[in-house]
């Protein structure tokens, strides 16, 4: 028992990588534009069939897809910023945007399951079945692959943010959007290439989960709801906040499941979150949000 | 048609300039067209009598109902909540499964388990609200998601509910071409009952207190509205209502399973639904739900195997976002009322570009 739970805070851990990274896409978007994406769940999808096509058609390991992929994904990115998100009104963006990047979210759905059907697949390679065997314990290499790339782009992400002089324009937009247009910044600009990074990570976030779940286009409404867990309890706007919440909720879940029953460890995963909020409603690293006039 | 020559009489060029709305003729038409309104919906199922159209019609009710109740909510208090469907769920399980430990045959007798599952559904909107409500604007958003999924997880996984093989419902032994219009009418009843209470709302004190709370909910808890105790009122309004509509729903389905009952497409559909005719307006989520849902069963009947309802729905609704962002009643109300304007002031002989049309919204609306 003992060991089996620390296995599942292990994998808990090894999968809460890869969220931290897509939530991290999700609440830069917030951050920067407070538009709320809800297409991130299908952007993770299709970032994963895009990996799955590489690799089925074109033998392509999907690792080094992702130079394929992820740029793909940030054009995509690019493409919905523009299109729609842009043309939002001001006054009520937030609400706006729920719906605009569902209904976006729902075309995507529409169009992979015309083209890939709705069967379930997933993204196979030698790594996907196999584990190493250390102290005892069974790590799949999927896993600590997946968390390694994970960190690697968390760290990129990091370093971009707080390292690059495009980074302190994102952070200043992040802080309040007026007085960075004030300054000078091309909030516009920041805007658009801060969405379609935070759409891009979804690329190597959904070849992990591809590789590691059997999908299909539907599966996206669990993983935006997850997503959209992790965000808000981390406080949103918050990537230090996202981080430490996904880590905590996969943990938190897997260890439920070995520990009392896997049909209890999601309602346990929402259960957290309306239990930490209600005791603090702005997340666990969340601004408290000063009152405007 | 009369309401139409009424209001053609109202925009004449003698009419006053400066009571856009609210004259005397003007809520005449407005009335006469509400009873043209409910009248067609009352004559319906007698004009089309194809089970088609008329099952199209049943859910179609139910639709209008849930966005009406939904409306009634968020519209008029600013809070956008997508976990509706736990109280459309409740609803129906109440049904079935009171149905079911009764040995309840099917018949008239079930229709009086409909406001039983309203109030079942308010038994579950009163913790549900006072959880969520202490949040507000996207917290509250993802925590109605949220306790929404815990809920859909319990009907798959408590006992009593019978899991995903979900409960069979008592089908009515009546003549097949008259079955479809009795759940027609009982639905059209919990209807009007929806519109009469967000009518209600609209009108009453209470309703202001909601409105206030929209515009600013710490000042108008300065000036002494109980906020806690008015929202959470409103939510458990709304949510009894929305009950009862998914008691008609699953009888009229026969059978009741945890991912239809609690379906993450429904919070969506309601909200779009009343977002797409105008939130905060009573006509506006009935015309919403009266175009999208029998688009969205027809194109489901039409393209059962592919999934391009989904893309037509979906590219439909960005189109109207982006094109009438405050939804179709308000944006064709401007556009009459510019009209309206433009022609009085042709005929006081002012250029009608004169007119500042633009109002600019003040910059720091987008902070809040």
């Amino acid at each position: 028992m003992g060991s089996s739970i620390v296995q599942a805070i292990i994998d808990g851990v090894l999968t809460g990588g890869v969220y931290a990274l897509m939530a991290a896409g999700l609440t830069l978007i917030f951050g920067v534009m407070d538009i709320i994406n809800v297409a991130q769940g299908i952007f993770v999808i299709l970032g994963a069939y895009l990996s799955y096509s590489l690799s089925v058609h074109a033998g392509i390991d999907p690792f080094l897809g992702l130079l394929i992929t992820i740029p793909a994904l940030f054009v995509v990115g690019i493409g919905v910023e523009w299109g729609f998100m842009r043309r939002l009104k001001e006054g009520d963006r937030t609400a706006m945007s729920i719906l605009v990047t569902y209904a976006v979210s729902i075309v995507i759905e529409g169009v992979l399951n015309i083209s890939f059907t709705v069967n379930y697949v997933q993204i196979h390679a030698w790594y996907v079945n196999r584990s190493v065997h250390l102290l005892g314990f069974y790590l799949p290499y999927i896993y600590v692959f997946g968390f390694v790339l994970a960190a690697v782009l968390l760290i990129a992400l990091y370093a971009l943010l707080y390292r690059t002089r495009f980074g302190a324009s994102v952070r200043a937009s992040l802080q309040d959007r007026t007085a960075a247009r004030l300054v000078g910044i091309d909030v516009r600009r920041v805007s658009t290439i801060s969405f379609g990074i935070g759409v891009a990570v979804t690329a190597a976030g959904g070849m992990v989960f591809g590789a590691t779940n059997a999908f299909n286009a539907s599966t996206s409404y669990d993983l935006i709801s997850r997503l959209l867990a992790i965000v808000i309890l981390g406080g949103l706007g918050s990537m230090g906040g996202a981080l430490v919440a996904a880590v905590f909720m996969l943990v938190l879940e897997d260890v439920v499941a070995v520990a009392w029953s896997p049909i209890w460890a999601t309602a346990v995963f929402f259960a957290a979150l309306v239990v930490v909020l209600s005791i603090r409603p702005a997340g666990l690293f969340g601004r408290q949000v000063a009152r405007a006039q | 048609m009369s309401a139409r020559r009424e209001s053609g009489v109202a925009a004449s060029p003698d009419a006053p300039a400066v009571p856009l709305g609210g004259s005397g003729r003007r809520r005449a038409a407005i009335g006469a067209a509400w009873i043209a309104f409910g009248a067609a919906l009352i004559v319906f199922p007698v004009v089309f009598s194809n089970p088609t159209v008329t099952t199209i019609g049943v859910f179609t009710l139910v639709y209008m109902t849930s966005a009406t109740a939904w409306n009634g909510f968020a519209g008029f208090s600013g809070y956008v909540p997508l976990g509706h469907a736990v109280f459309f769920g409740v609803g129906g399980y109440t049904l079935a499964l009171v149905a079911l430990h009764l040995n309840m045959a099917g018949g008239y007798a079930m229709f009086a388990l409909v406001p039983l599952g309203g109030i079942a559904a308010a038994v579950i909107a009163v913790p549900f609200g006072l959880i969520a409500l202490r949040t507000r604007r996207h917290t509250f958003v993802v925590i109605t998601i949220a306790v929404f999924f815990i809920v859909q997880l319990l009907a798959f996984n408590l006992g009593f509910t019978q899991g995903s093989s979900g409960v069979q419902i008592p089908t009515p032994l009546w003549t097949a071409a008259t079955f479809n219009d009795r759940f027609y009418y009982a639905a059209l009843i919990v209807l009007a009952l929806a519109v009469l209470v967000v009518w209600g709302i609209r009108r009453s004190r209470f309703g202001l207190q909601l409105l206030a709370i929209r515009d600013d909910e710490d000042r108008a808890r300065g000036l002494g509205v109980k906020v806690q105790r008015v929202k959470l009122v409103g939510f458990v309004l709304s949510g009894v209502t929305v009950g009862m509509a998914g008691g008609i729903y699953a009888f009229f389905v026969g059978q009741i399973y945890p991912q239809f009952a609690f379906d993450p497409l429904f919070d969506v559909t309601v909200a779009l639904m009343a977002f797409f005719g105008g939130l905060g307006t009573i006509s506006g989520p009935l015309l919403g739900a009266l175009l999208l849902e029998p688009i969205q069963q027809y194109l489901t009947l039409q393209y059962s195997v592919g999934s391009l309802y989904l893309i037509i729905y979906g590219a439909l609704f960005l189109v109207v976002i982006l094109a009438m962002p405050r939804g179709v009643i308000p944006t064709a109300g401007e556009y009459l009322q510019m009209r309206r304007a433009r022609r009085v002031e042709r005929a006081d002989g002012r250029s009608p570009a004169a007119t500042p049309s633009v109002e600019v919204a003040p910059l720091g609306r987008a902070s809040r």
